[in-house]
């Protein structure tokens, strides 16, 4: 935590998020593309909070991570993962339709965030490719491709998120239960052999997923060389 | 602004009311959060430090700082991420036994937690003192995980959870505010979850 980025703008008052896209991201995600009325240029990795009212004025907030890469437009997406217990990821599963208008706050964060200026290893599992999706955008975006390489973990081809656009020479993915026909890797957690060949000296981890996920993703890290104060971290989990 | 379509919550009728507004009960669970990897630490070389504007520097190590009166927390604790727990309880030493052994400076007023990791959070001298923070040691009788921030993690029940900084090793009082990790990366300076002191300007 030595190079801590400072000086990240407050996120701003609440504003209108209109839902103008839903897209099923994976059996158990959808993908939501908000307009916003106040749009600011987010950071890969940045997320915003999502807050529902109730009549009577009860309200349930959640934060979620901008999948989409800042581009500077008024519209950012968010990949929601449905929780059994989920109160507002339920309801934005089971409820919200396009022309729906949410209330939202962000961009948030100023740590777990790429700025697509040095060298990244990314490491995601489950809904905790999220951001690092966004920085996976802005590396293509930007043809900077050399600069981020992704690994990412699922338990099977149906919880994959972003599953046709993943592919490329600067990821990996790694099914832990169960394979789709003719894929090269067997079953099975990420493990060192599954890191690039080389990452580049200086490199910044990005870790996210569940917790216990980031603290297995750390011994990767780690035999990638990376140092553990270099080594960022951002849990998901049903909070 | 306005309703949410379709919205009706499931937390308007008989809401607990010891949830600040905008946060849930997370019931027996306890989400885990931090923005760094969990840190090995090694109790025989663990040490806790106050240092700053104090009249006598002083670290305390593992078996010194166990011998200092105990001190409880019993109650609820709010993460900025909109969890609650409800009911819960922590033991350790009160931050008073620390501060009544340094002596604060008269123009103390802010204290900077710091962590095994780098971590930082500023709190304001006054919201540690008066029996409102521990250091804690344990949960709900048993000794604190580490990833929950085990062996010492500072708690201050009153403030959102990110200033009760996990993997405690210094405190550094000040004689100005300095903000810590969060609260440079658009958090709030002072994290008062009854007025939803979420994020900078809130």
């Amino acid at each position: 935590m030595t190079e801590l980025d400072a000086g990240v703008a407050p996120p701003g008052p609440w504003q209108q998020a209109t839902v103008v896209a839903v897209r099923a991201e994976s059996a158990n995600a959808k993908t939501f593309r908000l307009a916003l009325s106040r749009p600011s240029r987010h950071l890969a990795g940045q997320h915003y909070v999502v807050r529902l009212t109730a009549p009577g004025g009860y309200r349930a907030s959640r934060s979620y991570s901008v999948a989409s890469a800042p581009d500077g437009g008024a519209e950012v997406e968010i990949t929601v993962e449905r929780l059994e217990r989920g109160e507002v990821s339920a309801f934005l599963h089971d409820e919200v339709v396009v022309g729906d208008v949410l209330e939202a706050r962000g961009p948030i964060g100023g740590w777990f965030v790429w700025r697509g200026d040095g060298p990244a290893l990314c490491i995601g599992g489950g809904s905790g490719i999220a951001p690092l999706m966004a920085m996976l955008r802005l590396a293509r975006r930007s043809r900077r491709i050399g600069l981020l390489q992704l690994l990412v973990s699922a338990r099977s081809p149906r919880d994959l998120y972003y599953a046709d656009e993943l592919p490329g020479p600067e990821t990996t993915i790694a099914f832990t239960r169960e394979i789709p026909p003719g894929f090269p890797r067997p079953p099975g957690r990420l493990t060192p052999a599954d890191l690039p060949e080389s990452v580049p000296p200086g490199a910044t981890a990005y870790l996210c997923g569940s917790s216990g996920f980031v603290e297995g993703a750390a011994a990767l890290a780690e035999a990638a060389g990376i140092p553990a104060a270099s080594v960022r971290v951002e849990r998901f989990g049903p909070s | 602004m306005g309703l949410t379509r379709g919205f009706t919550g499931r937390g308007d009728r008989a809401r607990d009311p010891r949830l600040p507004p905008g946060q849930y009960d997370v019931g027996d669970d306890w989400p885990v959060l931090s923005a760094e990897l969990t840190p090995r630490v090694d109790l025989a070389a663990w040490s806790l430090t106050v240092t700053g504007a104090v009249e006598r520097e002083i670290a305390w190590n593992w078996e010194e700082i166990q011998a200092l009166p105990p001190g409880r927390f019993d109650g609820d604790i709010h993460c900025v991420t909109t969890w609650s727990k409800l009911g819960t309880s922590f033991t350790g030493v009160s931050v008073d036994s620390l501060l009544d052994a340094a002596r604060p400076l008269p123009g103390a007023t802010h204290v900077v937690a710091s962590c095994l990791t780098g971590y930082t959070t500023n709190v304001p001298l006054a919201d540690l003192v008066g029996g409102r923070a521990l250091v804690a040691f344990a949960h709900e009788d048993r000794p604190l995980s580490a990833e929950h921030g085990g062996p010492a993690r500072l708690v201050v029940p009153h403030l959102y959870f990110w200033k009760s900084a996990k993997w405690l090793s210094g405190l550094r009082l000040l004689d100005h505010d300095e903000p810590g990790f969060w609260e440079r990366n658009g958090y709030h300076d002072r994290g008062d979850p009854w007025q939803e002191q979420r994020y900078q300007g809130d």
